[in-house]
Order: structure tokens, then sequence, then C-alpha cells
């Protein structure tokens, strides 16, 4: 079963065997409005939890996606890259940014489930 | 034709209501709370302008009334603080200009309109931003002679209405705005409502600026949205259009730092006052014209997809740094990155390679001719 968990910086990340794919919630993508661009980091990166690792840039602005655990960049979506517009379609779907081997599972207990995140975002918009 | 936000309680303008009702997200800027997007969202509503017509709500910027008690007398007193030539403006015409300060910094862009009718002659009706307002009206309004007066009409809502489309629409609501030409303007209806008229705008397509009183903004821009083709259009997408137009945003790609030769603005300063001066800044602009200005404003293409936004370095390829993003972002009819900023003159010829410093990374570029999106305004000789 995975484990489903979100960050404060609108992040989502899904755990499965202790390698988790991230991207950004529907949220952020409907707060970022039209997606024109994106970055993702290269495959074997070690990333630190909280670390700025991809950008989303919107016709409005540019945002950094922030790494919400530690560990070593194992895939990127080419397919963001080439087709930005899938963040607005199915951000929380094929629209994933990256997979990271975690290096402390521990981390993931300062991220929020589904139910917290929901709140979060009622109370902060 | 600007931005920034300042402090302060926010205004409204009279269509406040109608881009609640119309579900726009709305946003501070230049201390009014106006409308980014509608829920077409920036890069549809860019497109819809381009391909059809686009209504926008740009009742902050400020109107007002430069009257005295003739035309060779209003215009002397605005020439004095432009480099225009105001004498020689038409009846019913209409010029963009820069007010100077004394070393020839822009202290903000502009439209004139000279009266359309005889009896009015020497009134001219000015646009100014809403950033600059307060600063314009006390510049203008300290240097004018007795005779000469400067009347704010804050009393007046204005909205564009921009794109291929725009003319069929007033052609069905207007008696006199299809008879216009580019920058051309004249009191006249719009759906039965007294308006004043501008063939011009600020998105690179053809189109018109309404002016009308604020107690039949409502109904007008609802007159307007009813009719076939017209989506409402908020400022992101306002931003793109007149970037890729290649039109200064005041507060980012001119300001008091920059003169209008730097700024490439020169077709707007007329051979008699590039000869006789008398207008501030003169002597700099004059020498600006005739040897060049050491940097100038440019348009430049970045290779790849990535926007390079405001405040972006330019670098030469050996790695000199020879400008800044003045405004930068993604152009949906170019369909990539477009921006435009300052480099040293050496540097401005169109094809010149540079580099964008973008998080660190040098990303390939080129410096290209403005605009972005071809003008396709309505002129008529």
């Amino acid at each position: 079963m995975a484990i489903e968990r979100f960050s404060k910086d609108h992040e989502w990340i899904r755990v499965e065997g202790g390698v988790g794919t991230i991207g950004i919630t529907s949220h952020a993508q409907s707060q970022l409005g039209d997606v024109v661009f994106v970055e993702v980091p290269d495959v074997g990166r070690k990333v630190t939890q909280g670390e700025a690792v991809a950008v989303v840039e919107s016709v409005k602005a540019a945002s950094d996606v922030f790494v919400p655990v530690s560990g070593e960049v194992v895939e990127s979506n080419g397919d963001i890259v080439g087709q930005p517009a899938l963040v607005n379609e199915d951000a929380e779907g094929k629209a994933w940014f990256f997979k990271v081997k975690l290096a402390n599972p521990g981390e993931l207990d300062a991220l929020m489930d589904r139910a917290a995140y929901d709140t979060f975002v009622k109370e902060t918009s | 034709m600007s931005a920034e936000t300042d402090a302060g309680p926010l205004q409204r303008t009279p269509l406040y209501e109608l881009h609640i009702s119309l579900g726009a997200k709305m946003v501070p800027f230049a201390g009014y709370e106006m409308p980014v997007q509608y829920p077409l969202g920036v890069l549809k509503e860019h497109l819809h302008t381009r391909e059809q017509a686009g209504l926008f709500d740009v009742s902050h910027m400020g109107q007002a009334f430069l009257i005295g008690p003739d035309h060779a007398t209003t215009a002397a007193a605005l020439e004095a603080l432009v480099p225009a030539d105001v004498l020689n403006l038409g009846r019913g015409r209409q010029r963009y200009s820069q007010l100077l300060t004394d070393d020839g910094g822009i202290i903000d862009d502009l439209m004139v309109t000279r009266s359309i009718s005889a009896a009015d002659d020497g009134r001219l009706f000015l646009v100014v931003n809403a950033s600059r307002k307060e600063v314009d009206y006390a510049h203008i309004a300290g240097r004018l002679p007795k005779s000469v007066r400067l009347e704010p009409a804050p009393e007046r809502a204005l909205i564009a209405l921009q794109g291929p489309a725009a003319v069929a629409v007033m052609a069905k609501l207007s008696d006199v705005a299809t008879s216009l030409g580019f920058m051309a303007a004249s009191s006249g209806c719009v759906g039965g409502f007294d308006c004043h008229i501008s063939r011009s705008g600020y998105t690179g397509e053809d189109g018109f600026e309404i002016s009308v009183a604020a107690d039949k903004a409502v109904d007008l821009a609802k007159l307007l949205l009813a009719q076939d083709g017209v989506q409402p259009i908020g400022l992101g997408a306002r931003d793109s259009l007149r970037l890729e137009a290649g039109l200064c945003l005041y507060g980012h790609d001119i300001d008091e730092t920059t003169s209008p030769v730097e700024a490439g603005l020169e077709w707007s300063i007329q051979k008699r006052r590039r000869s006789e001066g008398g207008f501030p800044g003169a002597k700099r602009i004059q020498d600006e014209l005739t040897k060049g200005a050491k940097r100038r404003r440019v348009g430049i293409k970045p290779d790849g997809r990535a926007p390079a936004r405001e405040g972006t370095e330019v670098l030469a390829l050996l790695g000199d740094a020879i400008g800044k993003v003045t405004s930068g972002g993604f152009g949906p009819s170019v369909n990539g990155p477009v921006a435009m900023g300052y480099v040293a003159a050496d540097y401005a010829g169109a094809g010149t390679p540079v580099n964008l410093m973008v998080r660190g990374k040098a990303l390939s570029a080129s410096i290209a001719s403005l605009p972005f999106a071809p003008h396709r305004y309505a002129r008529k000789s």
C-alpha cells in the first residue's frame, strides 16, 4: 500500500517500496494557472528535504518545487518537460515530476495526510 | 502602460462588482483591486484577444484635461514637459509621448489627444498610468502658465476593446468609431452612451479605448460583453499581449533613469522638436539622437523554453555583463518565451547572440527586433 503525504509547499509524495513519486498538488496548479515550462532534476542527484530541485512556470510566474524528503533522484518525468500543460490536466497523476529513493523514511512523519492537507488549504486560502 | 503596487487602502474601479460577477481573480495593482484573470485563464484570454476581441477595464488609468485659451497656448504648455510635437497635432488626433525629468528621464508615458471639435480648441485629453497619476498631476500642474489648467477626470471610466473583431462590434454599436484610423479619436456614441472613443490600445491589435462616465460604465461594459466574440480580459493577458507587441510597461521597461532614446521611443519625437528642443533633458536627448545612446531597449528571444523574467542578467558570450531583462515571460502567440531589456549599444543589433543567467545557469538567447507579434493597427493614410 502506498503512503501518500503532502507538504506545506503544496507538493505530494506517494511512497512505495522505499521510492517516493513527487509532484505538485491540484490546488497548486490551479493557483499557478497555465503551466508553460517545467524543469526537473537530473537522475542521480542527491537531494535534501526542503531543497528547491525543480521549477514550474506559469504565464504569470516562476515557482520552485521543493523536495519533501531527502534521498537520491532515481527518475524524472520527461513528459511534463515536453508538455507542460499536463501539469494543469493531471497534477496528481500523469504529471508527476520526479522519483526519489528515500534516505530517511522518518521524514514522512513531518508531512500531512490528505485530510490534514485539505484543511491546511482551506485555512490558508 | 504601468504596474507597481502601493501601500494603503485599495481603490476600486466602477466595474469592480462586474469583475466579481464574471468570476475574476482580483489582485492589487497600482493602488487598485484589479482583475488579473477570469475563469478563461491568462493563456486563453491572450489568444482570444489576438483571434477575436477582448474587453479590458483600464479605468484605473488617469484621465485628465489640459485646458487653455487656444490650441497654441495649451500645446506650448505641454510641449514644455514632453518631447512630442503637440502644436501640429491635428484635431481628433492622438500622440504617444513622455513626461521628462530635467535630465531626460521618463516620469511617465502618456497619450495626448486633441479634441476633434473646433469649439473645444485649447483642450487636450491626457491618459496617464495609474501608478503615476499623483506624481504626473503634481508635476504638470506645477509647471503650467497661468492661462492653462489641469483638470483630472476621476468621474470617467476607461474601457478598451482590443482585437480583430473589435471593429465589427463597434460598427454595430457606434456612429463614428469605425471611421477613425489608428491614433484618431472622436466623441461619439457607443450603444447610446456618450463616449470619447480613440482607435488605439496596448495589445498591438486593432482596437478602441472608450472613455465613458463612471455611472454608465457597467451598462456599457455589459453591452460590449454581450456582443459576439467579446470576452473580458485581465491584467495577466494584458501584460503578455503588450510584451509580445514590444510596448513599454512603466516602472519596468521605462522609468526616471531611462531616456526615450535609450528606450527606443525616438519615433515619438517629431522632427520639429528634435531640432528645436525646448523640452526637459533636450540636450541629452538631442545628443543621443545624433550620436546614439549608450544602451538600448531591445527584444530578447531565449533559444530554449525557459522564460527569463524581469531582473535576469544579460551576458555577452565572453561573459561580460551587458544588461538586464526588464520584462520577460511566456508569449502565448509566439508559443515560447519572450523578453525585453536594456543592453549596451554594441550588442543591440538584432541577431546578436547573448546569454541569460536563469537560476544560476547561462541560457542562450539572441537579440530580437520588436515586436514579437506583428502590430495589426488600422492605419489610414
